[in-house]
C-alpha cells in the first residue's frame, strides 16, 4: 500500500513564543488510501490541533508549526511538504484533497444561505461548475449522503434542518470534490446518539464507496471500534501508543490506555446496573418526588398582533415518582423534554398543568425550595465568575433567609473536603478550578441546604471521561451517605447504567417506558427504546455497521387547544411498563 | 490592581492614562484656585499679551490669565461631565438591568423610550432640555445626563439578556434567592468590564457636550471660566490674540483623545473577547 500521508516528528506550538508553548511535542503517524486512523484523548491533549496542523487551519488560529513535516501524496501523484507550502497551494489542497468534518454542524454552516449554495461554491471552487451543473452536481451531493428529497433541502436555510441532517450536509461539502483524506474532528459529539450511529453508519459506508482514506478524532473511545482500522492515542501533545485496532482495544501497553479504556463506561445492556437499592412494593413508603401530569406548553405566536396560533407541547402528561436514596435516570434525546421537565419541577419553566409534591407535601410553586437543588450541565456557566467560592457556597443558604455565620462556614469546609476539594477553595474563584472541580463545587453548593432530592441535569456530560467517572462515583457516594434521591437527566446509555436504578425513556414529550434499570436495558419494549439502546456504541462493537434511518422525530408542534389522545400503558413486570403503541 | 498595571502595559492606554491623569490634577488645582494668578483678577495693563513667562499662556482681553483660567475651566468642564455621566451611568443601569429583567411590556416601555431619545441629535436634545429649564451649570448637568442615559441603557441591557439566560442565574433561581441579589451579584457584577469601557468614552464625549453648550452660551455662565466659553468669548479676536483659541481649543482636544484612547485601551483589557489579543 502506497503511503498517502505521513506526519513525521510534527511539533506545532501558540503564542508568541511557540517553541516554548508548544501542545503538540512530535507526533508520527502513517496514513495509507483507504485507511481509517482514529486519534483519541481527552480535551487539551492536542489531538484536534495536530489535525489542523494537516490542513494548515492551525495557522487561522494563532498556532505554528516548529518542527517536523506533513507530506501528503497529491492526486498526480507528486509529493508536497505541507508544513513549508505557500498559502495559494494550501488553498487547493484544501477541499479538494483534504477535506474536514467540523464538530458544530450548526456553526459551521451560514445561516443566510440555503444549503444548496454553500454546496454549490464547493464544486464552483475546485471543479468550475456554473450554473445548472453545479446545482445538479449540489443535488447529487446530498443524495450521497441520504438526504431524502434532496432537490427540495437545497433551498433550505441550515435553521430549517435539524443537526443530524446539517451534519450530513457537511460531509457532502466536505466530499464535493473527492478528497482523498478526510479530516473528521469529533463529528458526532454534539449529536445525539441516535443521530450519531447514522453518521457513523454514513461515514463508514462512503469510506466503502470511495475509497479515502480518514482520520477521525474522537474523545469517545466506544466509537472509534466501530470505525478505526489503528488507533492513535494522544495525551499531553505526545502519541502515547498507535496501533492496530484490535491491539489497543484488547492489549494496551501504555498505562493512560489502559485508565482510559477504564475510564470509559461500557454500555452491557443492562448488566452493570447497581443493586443497592431495591423498591419495596410491599412496604408503602412515601416517595419524596411525584409528578403527576405535568405538561408544559410553549405558545406559538403568529399573525399581526403576535395572538397564540398554537403550542409547543414540550412535555405532556408526565407521570413518576422518586423514592429517597433512589436515583431515576430520564434518557432521551434533544427535544424530547427531558430537561423542560427538570426545568418546570424546579420552577424555572412554568407548567401548564399538572401537580408535583416532595415529601414536606408543599407544592411547588414559582420559586425553588430547600428540599430540591439542581446541578447543570456547563460547569462553566453554572458559576458566577465575579464571586468568591465562599459567596457562592453561602448563596441558597442566604436565599433561605439564613446567616453567614461561623456554623455555614463550618459546613462550607465540610462539603468541600467531601467533594474532595482542599479548606483554601473558600478564597479563590471560579476561574482557578477545572472542568471537574467546578462541577464538584455545584454538587457541594446543591448539598447546602441539605436537599432531599438532587436533580443532575446532564451533570457529567461536559467532562472528560476520567472526570467523568470519577464526578460518578462521587455522586454514588453521596446518595448513600445522605440517602439523597436523584433525578439524573442524561443522554448517555453507558453512564445511566452506572448510576440509575430506574429509567424513564422520553420521546416527542412524553414517557414512553419507564422501570428498573436492568429490565429496561436487557429487554426494551418500546420501539424507541430499542432504537435508542442499538444505536449505544461500544467496544465490543467492532467494525459493526449501524443501519441507517432518515425517519424525522414528529412535530411537538400542535393548533391551539389541541389535546392528544389518551395513553395506553402495557405492562411487562414488576416495575417496567411501556407505552402502546398507536 | 491588574488592571492598572495591564493599561500600563497597553500603548494608548498608557498614552491615554496619562493624559487623563494630568487632567485629573489640573481640574483639582484649578478647583482648588491653586493656579499661576487669581483666574478673575484684571490686569487692565497686561490686556491681550502673547505668552510670557508671567503669563504662560498670554492674557485675554480682560487682561485675564489664559492659563489660571484654562485650569479652573478644566476643573469646571470636569464637574461637569463627571457628574453628568455619573447621572447616566446610574439611570441607564437601573433602567437597562430591569428591562431585561422583567422584560415584556416594561422593556418595551423602556427601550422605545430610550430610541426616541437616541433618535434626537445629541446637542439638539441637550438645547431642548436647556430651553425648558434655562441656562447654567445645573441645566447641563441633567441635560448631558438625559443624553447618555440611552446610551447606558442599551449597553446594560443587552449583556444582561444574555447573562439572564446562563445557568449560574438559573442556579439563584432555583435556591430562591431574591431579585434583587440577582441583578446586584449576578448581572451588575458581571456588567462591571463593560460599563467602566463605556464611562471612559461616554467622559470624553460629556467634555466636548459640555464645551459645544458652553461655547453657545448655555452652559457655564461668565465670569465663570470654562473651555467652551473661553472659545466663544475669544473667536472674534482669533487674528490678533491666536493664543486665545489655540489652548483651549488643544486643551479639548488633548483631552478627549487621552480618554478615547484610555477607553479603547480598557475595552480591550476588560471585554472577554479581545483579552487573549493583549495578553
Amino acid at each position: 500500500m502506497s503511503k498517502l500521508l505521513s506526519v513525521s516528528d510534527l511539533r506545532v506550538g501558540f503564542g508568541r513564543n511557540p517553541q516554548a508553548n508548544e501542545v503538540v511535542r512530535g507526533i508520527s503517524f502513517d496514513l495509507a488510501a483507504g485507511e481509517t486512523l482514529a486519534i483519541v484523548g481527552e480535551s487539551g491533549s492536542g489531538k484536534s490541533v495536530s489535525a489542523l496542523s494537516i490542513n494548515r487551519l492551525v495557522d487561522f488560529g494563532g498556532g505554528r508549526i516548529t518542527g517536523g513535516s506533513i507530506t501528503l501524496q497529491r492526486a498526480d501523484g507528486s509529493f508536497v511538504d505541507l508544513t513549508k507550502a505557500t498559502e495559494p497551494e494550501l488553498v487547493r489542497i484544501r477541499g479538494a484533497e483534504i477535506g474536514m468534518i467540523f464538530q458544530e454542524p450548526m456553526t459551521s454552516l451560514n445561516p443566510v444561505l440555503t444549503i444548496g449554495s454553500q454546496i454549490e461554491e464547493s464544486f464552483r471552487l475546485h471543479r468550475g461548475l456554473t450554473g445548472r451543473q453545479a446545482t445538479i452536481a449540489a443535488r447529487d451531493a446530498l443524495d450521497r449522503v441520504r438526504i431524502p428529497d434532496a432537490a427540495r433541502r437545497l433551498k433550505y436555510c441550515p435553521n430549517q434542518l435539524s443537526g443530524g441532517m446539517l451534519q450530513r450536509v457537511m460531509i457532502a461539502t466536505a466530499l464535493a470534490c473527492n478528497p482523498r483524506l478526510l479530516i473528521a474532528d469529533e463529528p458526532t459529539t454534539a449529536l445525539d446518539v441516535t443521530v450519531q450511529a447514522q453518521i457513523m453508519a454514513l461515514l463508514a459506508g462512503l469510506k466503502r464507496e470511495t475509497g479515502m482514506a480518514m482520520i477521525f478524532i474522537t474523545h469517545d473511545i466506544g466509537l472509534v471500534a466501530g470505525i478505526a482500522d489503528r488507533v492513535m492515542v494522544m495525551q499531553a501533545g505526545q502519541a502515547v501508543e498507535l496501533g492496530e485496532l484490535d491491539q489497543i482495544l484488547d492489549n494496551p501497553r501504555h498505562p493512560y490506555t489502559q485508565h482510559l479504556l477504564r475510564a470509559v463506561p461500557h454500555f452491557s445492556r443492562g448488566l452493570a446496573v447497581r443493586s443497592d437499592f431495591r423498591r419495596d412494593l410491599a412496604a408503602k413508603s412515601d416517595p419524596v418526588l411525584k409528578v403527576d401530569g405535568l405538561t408544559v406548553r410553549f405558545p406559538v405566536r403568529g399573525g399581526l398582533f403576535g395572538r397564540p396560533t398554537g403550542a409547543v407541547h414540550a412535555v405532556e402528561g408526565v407521570a413518576f415518582d422518586l423514592m429517597p436514596g433512589e436515583t431515576l435516570a430520564i434518557v432521551g434525546e434533544s427535544g424530547s423534554g427531558k430537561s423542560t421537565t427538570a426545568r418546570s419541577i424546579l420552577g424555572l419553566v412554568r407548567s401548564t398543568r399538572g401537580r408535583h409534591s416532595t415529601a414536606t407535601g408543599e407544592t411547588i410553586a414559582h420559586r425553588g425550595t430547600a428540599s430540591m437543588q439542581m446541578v447543570f450541565q456547563n460547569p462553566y456557566a453554572s458559576l458566577n465568575p465575579r464571586l468568591r467560592i465562599d459567596k457562592i457556597l453561602a448563596e441558597p443558604v442566604v436565599a433561605a433567609g439564613g446567616r453567614a455565620d461561623g456554623e455555614m462556614r463550618a459546613r462550607m469546609i465540610m462539603l468541600l473536603k467531601r467533594v474532595g476539594l482542599p479548606e483554601n477553595s473558600l478564597e479563590r474563584y471560579p476561574h482557578e478550578f477545572s472542568g471537574g472541580q467546578r462541577q464538584r463545587l455545584c454538587i457541594a453548593r446543591a448539598l447546602m441546604l441539605d436537599p432531599s432530592v438532587v436533580v443532575l441535569d446532564e451533570a457529567v456530560s461536559a467532562l472528560d471521561v476520567s472526570v467523568q467517572a470519577k464526578v460518578l462515583e462521587l455522586l454514588i457516594d453521596l446518595q448513600r451517605e445522605y440517602g439523597l434521591a436523584y433525578l439524573f437527566i442524561s443522554h448517555d446509555m453507558a453512564v445511566v447504567e452506572r448510576i440509575a436504578h430506574r429509567i424513564a425513556v422520553m420521546y416527542a414529550g412524553q414517557i414512553v417506558e419507564i422501570g428498573d434499570a436492568c429490565s429496561i436495558l436487557s429487554k426494551p419494549r418500546h420501539p424507541y427504546t430499542k432504537k435508542l439502546i442499538s444505536a449505544v456504541p461500544s467496544i465490543d462493537r467492532r467494525n459493526e455497521d449501524f443501519a441507517l434511518d432518515t425517519r424525522q422525530i414528529p412535530s411537538l408542534v400542535h393548533p391551539l387547544g389541541f389535546e392528544p389522545a389518551p395513553v395506553e400503558w402495557l405492562r411487562f413486570g414488576v416495575d417496567h411498563m411501556a407505552l402502546a403503541e398507536l | 490592581m491588574s488592571v492598572f498595571r495591564a493599561i500600563f502595559r497597553h500603548t494608548s492606554g498608557r498614552i491615554g492614562g496619562v493624559i487623563v491623569g494630568l487632567y485629573l490634577v489640573i481640574a483639582f488645582f484649578g478647583m482648588m484656585g491653586l493656579t499661576p494668578h487669581d483666574a478673575l483678577m484684571q490686569y487692565r495693563v497686561d490686556r491681550l499679551q502673547p505668552p510670557s513667562w508671567v503669563f504662560w499662556m498670554g492674557t485675554d482681553l480682560f487682561g485675564r490669565d489664559v492659563a489660571s483660567r484654562l485650569m479652573k475651566g478644566i476643573g469646571q468642564s470636569f464637574v461637569v461631565s463627571f457628574l453628568s455621566v455619573s447621572l447616566a451611568t446610574l439611570a441607564g443601569t437601573v433602567l437597562g438591568l430591569t428591562a431585561a429583567w422583567f422584560g415584556k411590556r416594561w422593556d418595551g416601555l423602556i427601550m422605545r423610550l430610550m430610541d426616541i431619545l437616541l433618535a434626537f441629535p445629541a446637542i439638539l436634545l441637550a438645547l431642548l432640555v436647556i430651553t425648558v429649564i434655562g441656562p447654567g451649570i445645573w441645566t447641563s448637568v441633567a441635560a448631558i445626563a438625559i443624553v447618555y442615559t440611552p446610551i447606558f441603557t442599551r449597553v446594560v441591557r443587552g449583556p444582561a439578556l444574555s447573562l439572564k439566560a446562563r445557568d449560574f442565574v438559573d442556579a439563584a433561581r432555583t435556591f430562591g434567592s431574591s431579585t434583587r441579589y440577582i441583578l446586584t451579584r449576578h448581572l451588575l457584577l458581571n456588567l462591571v468590564g463593560p460599563l467602566t469601557v463605556q464611562v471612559t468614552l461616554a467622559l470624553a464625549w460629556a467634555l466636548l457636550t459640555e464645551a459645544s453648550l458652553s461655547f453657545l452660551g448655555l452652559g457655564t455662565q461668565p465670569p465663570a471660566s470654562s473651555l467652551g466659553l473661553m472659545l466663544s468669548d475669544s473667536r472674534n479676536l482669533m487674528e490678533t490674540a491666536p493664543w486665545l483659541l489655540i489652548f483651549p481649543g488643544l486643551t479639548i482636544m488633548i483631552g478627549i483623545l487621552g480618554f478615547n484612547l484610555l477607553g479603547d485601551a480598557l475595552r480591550d483589557i476588560l471585554d472577554p473577547k479581545t483579552r487573549r489579543a493583549v495578553a
